[in-house]
């Protein structure tokens, strides 16, 4: 086992709504080892954005503990938070709405290093700017374009160079592809892995997408209404899926090749409102197998295999 | 043969702007038996959506041009037909899923009036109560209970909306259903619902499908042929047998199948095809693949390819496969 870098203690987040409490982070305990990438995989609503922005401290959590390189960063004075920054960056969605539209493509790469101050000489910086473009392999010539100009896949490139400014240690990529076609979505894919590679980065990769979390990810928590579902490592998660949502998600996927062609596995109903949750298993009224002690009590996860975490009745 | 229900003869389709004139669809030929579903794939700006829009004759009014070619439809010229004859012929004989649920339902109507309104203009012979039951009746059908149907759409989730689409489409049980990623905007575990429904309805009412999409997941689970667009042009096409199982695929195909990841398999690295489609408003001499393709040669740069015949229901556009053709 390595070391983990970042780490969430009973982590929650509710959010206040005129119709009640909204569980979006309820509860998650979930650690990330140096140079790992966890993939957290969930449907829409299901809290998996809200537990990356949680983890940069980009909202604040309602309880609960986050803990970098050991340090709790929610004890951390402003001060110490916007030096810890430098360390956690983010790449967003849709790299069509998260560059500034009036900044040119190194304006927008050079942000980070203007804000901590990085370089006294203008001609530093830009040559720090030249080096993250080829890195993410945006050719020079690009430098004084603007976002629009660009197609999706080099726009999404500025967002990840400008992740990498300050030399990151923890990179959250919040659906990175998805906004991208098949072809433009590999290239993306290829480069996060390479940069992780040579520089060693610790990714939390969020996607709704299973086919990229396993290619892309060493650890998969999987995510419904805001709690964690199961947690493993991918061949595990993959090879033997425990919980009835996880097999359901699997299942739920078409693949691409005749030889898996059958009627797909329809899982029935959809996810109910994370306002004021029911107690016990909230997975219960979509659950094949759900029975009636599932509904009276929450079931906390539980390593049923080394590295195997999952919570559900049928383990206990 | 007689067969067909659609039958698409070397269609051109532009888009005139004041900037420059778009060349979306350039010399597309593709037939669809009755009771088959077509699966149509390529990414963004490929086409797909404008071949969609020329059949249901709704590109944009001055904007969006058929420069030539011909759609036949059951015995219709499409391109002939007065606009007051393919009204009659919206909705009813042909009928199109978009791909956003929350734009394509209008939020001040009920659901319930969204599908009468298809009916009471198609059979206005029916009385209100006969409509009524005939609603009643979609609904169910997309699995949604009928006294929901004086609900407004934002009472719905997005599957549920998407399905009431899908009742609207249905509603007059056209011949040629046209479905512009159904799925895309919806989660893996509704997408399978909506699948699996659309899957049952079109064997029940035996309707024909064209399904655009860019998931080959969707592809190989649910569609009979399947064409590969490119730059306004097929690329390649055939049974699914042919493309997901055949031996000789368009360099293209190759790539899109090495670009998404593969949860059966293990790879550690994607092959992404290199480079960008070439902008559709100036493109290139030859082969439009050439600038991406590892196998381009000086021929293809200049000479477009033809469609050749590569298996009894198999077509490739490319000249690497020039010699084994019959053609």
């Amino acid at each position: 086992m390595g070391v983990p870098l970042i780490q969430t203690k009973n982590l929650k987040k509710f959010f206040n709504t005129p119709y009640g409490l909204l569980h979006a982070v309820d509860d998650i305990n979930i650690s990330i080892n140096k140079g790992q990438t966890l993939g957290v995989v969930g449907e829409s609503g299901c809290g998996k954005s809200t537990l990356g922005q949680l983890m940069l401290r980009l909202l604040e959590p309602t309880s609960g503990e986050i803990l970098f390189e050991g340090d709790n960063i929610l004890n951390y004075s402003p001060a110490q938070m916007n030096e810890m920054r430098r360390k956690m960056q983010i790449i967003f969605q849709d790299p069509f709405a998260s560059l500034n539209p009036r900044m040119t493509v190194s304006e927008i790469i050079a942000e980070p290093l203007k804000v901590f101050n990085v370089y006294k000489k203008k001609n530093d910086m830009l040559a720090r700017v030249f080096e993250l473009m080829e890195t993410v392999g945006l050719a020079e010539r690009f430098v004084n374009t603007y976002p629009h100009e660009l197609d999706g896949g080099r726009r999404q490139r500025i967002g990840v160079a400008r992740a990498l400014a300050l030399d990151p240690k923890f990179i959250v990529c919040d659906e990175p592809v998805s906004a991208l076609d098949v072809s433009i979505q590999a290239q993306i894919l290829n480069l996060l892995m390479d940069l992780q590679d040579s520089q060693g980065f610790t990714y939390m990769f969020i996607t709704h997408d299973l086919s990229v979390v396993k290619h892309i990810s060493s650890n998969i928590a999987v995510m419904y209404l805001g709690q964690c579902v199961e947690f493993s490592d991918t061949d595990g998660l993959f090879d033997s899926p425990l919980h009835p949502y996880t097999c359901g998600l699997l299942e739920s996927i078409p693949i691409p090749s005749l030889k898996h062609r059958k009627e797909l596995h329809v899982m029935e109903g959809e996810v109910v409102s994370p306002i004021d949750p029911k107690p016990g298993c909230r997975f219960a009224p979509r659950c094949p197998d759900a029975k009636a002690q599932c509904t009276e009590c929450s079931v906390p996860l539980k390593e049923v295999s080394p590295g195997h975490f999952v919570s559900c009745i049928k383990y206990l | 043969m007689s067969d067909n229900l659609l039958k698409i003869k070397d269609l051109h389709v532009m888009y005139r702007t004041d900037d420059a004139n778009i060349y979306a669809v350039n010399g597309v030929d593709l037939s669809l038996q009755k009771g088959k579903t077509l699966g149509l794939v390529g990414e963004t700006g490929a086409g797909k959506t404008t071949l969609a829009l020329s059949v249901m004759r709704l590109l944009p009014d001055n904007v969006g041009f058929v420069t030539g070619g011909s759609i036949t439809f059951d015995e219709f010229e499409v391109m002939k037909l007065s606009e007051q004859d393919m009204r009659l012929l919206r909705g009813k004989d042909i009928s199109m899923i978009f791909q956003d649920p929350m734009t394509s339902l209008n939020p001040i109507k009920t659901v319930g009036s969204q599908i009468d309104e298809v009916l009471e203009l198609h059979h206005p012979e029916q009385s209100a109560t006969e409509r009524a039951r005939q609603v009643d009746r979609m609904m169910e059908m997309v699995g949604i209970p009928a006294n929901r149907k004086g609900e407004y759409p934002h009472q719905f989730s997005g599957g549920m909306k998407q399905r009431i689409v899908i009742a609207i489409a249905l509603a007059c049980n056209p011949k040629l259903l046209l479905a512009d990623e159904p799925t895309t905007a919806l989660d893996v575990t509704i997408q399978a619902q909506v699948l699996t429904m659309m899957n049952r309805l079109k064997s029940q009412l035996g309707t024909s499908m064209i399904l655009i999409t860019h998931d080959l997941g969707i592809v190989a689970q649910i569609c009979d042929e399947v064409a590969i667009m490119y730059a306004g042009e097929i690329v390649e096409k055939g049974t699914v047998e042919d493309i997901f199982e055949g031996t000789v695929h368009h360099p293209y195909t190759v790539g899109l199948f090495g670009a998404i990841p593969n949860l059966k398999e293990k790879t550690r690295r994607l092959h992404p095809i290199e480079g960008l489609m070439p902008d559709p408003a100036t493109l290139p001499q030859g082969c439009y693949f050439a600038d991406r393709c590892e196998h381009c040669t000086v021929r293809c740069r200049s000479e477009s390819p033809q469609m050749l015949r590569v298996g009894e229901t198999h077509r490739v556009k490319c000249h690497l496969f020039c010699n084994q053709s019959g053609v």
